[in-house]
């Protein structure tokens, strides 16, 4: 089915929803890195390069979206979505239409290392109230998140990844904000995840089968609002749970799937597969290793929790 | 007890050029090695490095990194780790050979700086805007000390776009902390364009010293010039000192020079030849007339 980077898909996906005149794309020197370059070209008068100062850029964007605009605020995610008080007052208080759009999230950009990866903007951006936190992991999935995003009312955080993951959408796929998608069904197991751990987790379930273990894989797109209905029936089902994510445990949707369960008093075994440090440079391949991220060391995790 | 290398005695301007020409060589072959990482912003700032580092101004002690009474740099531009490196290296906190890690998984030499893997870096820097804060909190806890010790940071043109960058530009000239001296490497080329066509700054003069700053202007290509800007910034009584060093992105190999193509790319092997070739057969002492022409606007 090929991969590709969800970045990429964002930057195909803003150019074709670009005719409807309220669409702004804002970036900080970084239209190559965010795939703003084909908007830019294509819609002039409606791309803004502030220059390296992402504050300003969140509260021009806010300033838009006051306006009437649906403006889509562009750069690393440690760069924009981490500036956590600027999205609270400007973005978050005034309830403003804005998208903030973080791509090279988590350990997987891989060289650049810890100041670049941003792992702790889902907790951030979790604590604030009105604002929905959608990850895609594929390309279909990035197309259709950006096509609801655009009508969607409130502002909301757009989690994207540098790196290729294999596309498991179909093309004509429908995106479900909120809702959590079952794409691998399982009885022994369930791993929640999202983001590019979605494919990790595919990758430790088809592992697990050829043992005989069966695991159910959920695709947590929306991780606000979280579906947590989802995510307890996965626990009563399975028994045993699975967090994985290219993100700090602590906040992030490990601490949201350990709060929906506990919330539940289902009487289940979970699992956070996710940092608990500071990233580090490396490949993809070798960080997802080190750090447990991987379909292989999830399978790991997967046959300690059923050894247990 | 004073020591041999707090501050390595000045040697001549041309032996300072031929340690640009070497550790342009090195970042170069760091690069090609690492297979990704910045070489144009590096290449830039490599000349006034190797004048703080090298040309007898700032004191350190490489056997003894954490000697309090260090002089600090803050490479506030981290993704400009190459050059940081091979001035480093050169230095002696580590070995040269350890260069050809850089980047590598489980090196200490991280694509940004790190201080908690890798003695001699100052601070923690990648994301852009906050050096010149921390080089500030620096040079306030030097005067709460009574100590002597100066606090350097480099920033580059595109990064002073930041807002923090001005907070602690007012605050700084507020203070009046004459140990602090802030390098602008004005290489002209950010990462997506030129500086002038993204967001112009100029006239940066003007607004340093509307912010109460000893405003020194030189070509950062040039040793000579760039040695008596910092000893000018050591000079100067009650303001911090900024030294706007007017460079030339990727300075050293033609094909990178003023290219924002080269602001955060790798050279292929055959490129890095291509550029090692210009480097070491090149004049070590790069021409400074055509840098700027048109950058007052
Ligand atoms: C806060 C922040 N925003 C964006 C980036 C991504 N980024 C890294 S380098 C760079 C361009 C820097 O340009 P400049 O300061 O002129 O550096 P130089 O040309 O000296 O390399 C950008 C946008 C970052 N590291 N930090």
């Amino acid at each position: 089915m090929g991969a590709v980077a969800t970045r990429q898909a964002f930057g195909d996906a803003i150019v074709r929803i670009g005719g409807d005149p309220r669409v702004v794309v804002l970036t900080g020197d970084l239209k190559n890195s965010t795939h703003t370059e084909d908007f830019a070209k294509a819609y002039p008068d409606r791309f803004f390069d502030v220059g390296i100062a992402e504050s300003n850029m969140l509260g021009v964007a806010a300033g838009l979206a006051l306006s009437g605009k649906v403006p889509w605020a562009c750069s690393f995610a440690a760069f924009i979505a981490n500036r956590l008080e600027t999205v609270r007052a400007s973005v978050a208080y005034n309830a403003a239409n804005v998208r903030i759009v973080g791509t090279h999230a988590g350990i997987g950009i891989g060289d650049d290392g810890a100041s670049q990866m941003a792992l702790e903007d889902v907790a951030a951006i979790r604590a604030l109230p009105n604002v929905g936190i959608v990850q895609p992991c594929d390309g279909p999935e990035t197309q259709r998140a950006v096509e609801y995003l655009l009508d969607h009312d409130g502002p909301a955080y757009l989690r994207l990844m540098r790196q290729k993951t294999e596309t498991v959408h179909a093309e004509d796929y429908s995106f479900r904000f909120g809702e959590a998608e079952v794409l691998r069904d399982g009885a022994d197991v369930a791993f929640v995840a999202s983001g590019g751990l979605v494919q990790e987790s595919l990758g430790a379930a088809r592992i697990l089968e050829a043992e005989g273990v069966s695991a159910r894989v959920l695709n947590v797109h929306t991780i606000k609002p979280l579906d947590a209905a989802a995510i307890v029936e996965a626990a009563r089902a399975c028994g045993r749970v699975i967090s994985a994510e290219d993100h700090n445990v602590d906040g992030g949707l490990g601490g949201a799937v350990a709060e929906a369960i506990g919330e539940a008093g289902v009487g289940a075994r979970l699992v956070r597969v996710g940092l608990r440090s500071f990233g580090e440079s490396g490949s993809t391949a070798e960080l997802y290793d080190r750090y447990g991220l991987s379909a292989a060391r999830l399978a790991g995790a997967a046959r300690s929790l059923l050894s247990r | 007890m004073p020591h041999a290398t707090d501050a390595p005695a000045r040697p001549d301007v041309q032996t300072l050029r031929d340690i640009s020409r070497e550790l342009r060589a090195d970042i170069i072959r760091m690069l090609v090695e690492a297979k990704s990482g910045h070489p144009g912003g590096s290449l830039s700032a490599i000349d006034a490095l190797v004048c703080l580092y090298f040309g007898g101004v700032l004191r350190y002690r490489p056997a003894e990194p954490e000697w309090p009474e260090r002089d600090r740099f803050v490479l506030s531009k981290g993704h400009c780790t190459p050059a940081l490196y091979s001035v480093l290296a050169r230095a002696g906190y580590f070995p040269r050979e350890r260069l050809m890690s850089f980047r590598k998984f489980g090196s200490p030499l991280q694509g940004h700086p790190d201080r908690t893997r890798l003695p001699g870096v100052e601070a923690s820097t990648g994301s852009l805007g906050q050096g010149l804060s921390m080089a500030l909190g620096m040079a306030l806890a030097a005067r709460i000390d009574g100590s002597g010790r100066r606090v350097y940071a480099m920033l580059g043109d595109g990064e002073i776009q930041a807002g923090q960058v001005w907070e602690a530009v007012m605050s700084a000239g507020n203070f009046g902390v004459d140990n602090l001296t802030a390098i602008v490497d004005c290489n002209q080329v950010q990462q997506t364009g030129l500086v002038r066509d993204i967001q112009d700054e100029e006239p940066l003069a003007a607004k340093w010293s509307a912010f109460r700053w000893n405003v020194i202007e030189c070509d950062g290509h040039d040793h000579a010039q760039v040695l008596d800007a910092l000893d000018g910034a050591r000079a100067c009584r009650g303001r911090p000192t900024v030294i706007l060093a007017r460079t030339v992105k990727g300075k050293g190999v033609s094909f990178m020079e003023l290219d924002y193509n080269w602001h955060g790319k790798a050279p292929s092997p055959e490129e890095g030849e291509r550029a090692l070739a210009e480097i070491l057969a090149g004049e070590s002492s790069p021409a400074p007339a055509a840098l700027r022409g048109k950058g007052d606007r």
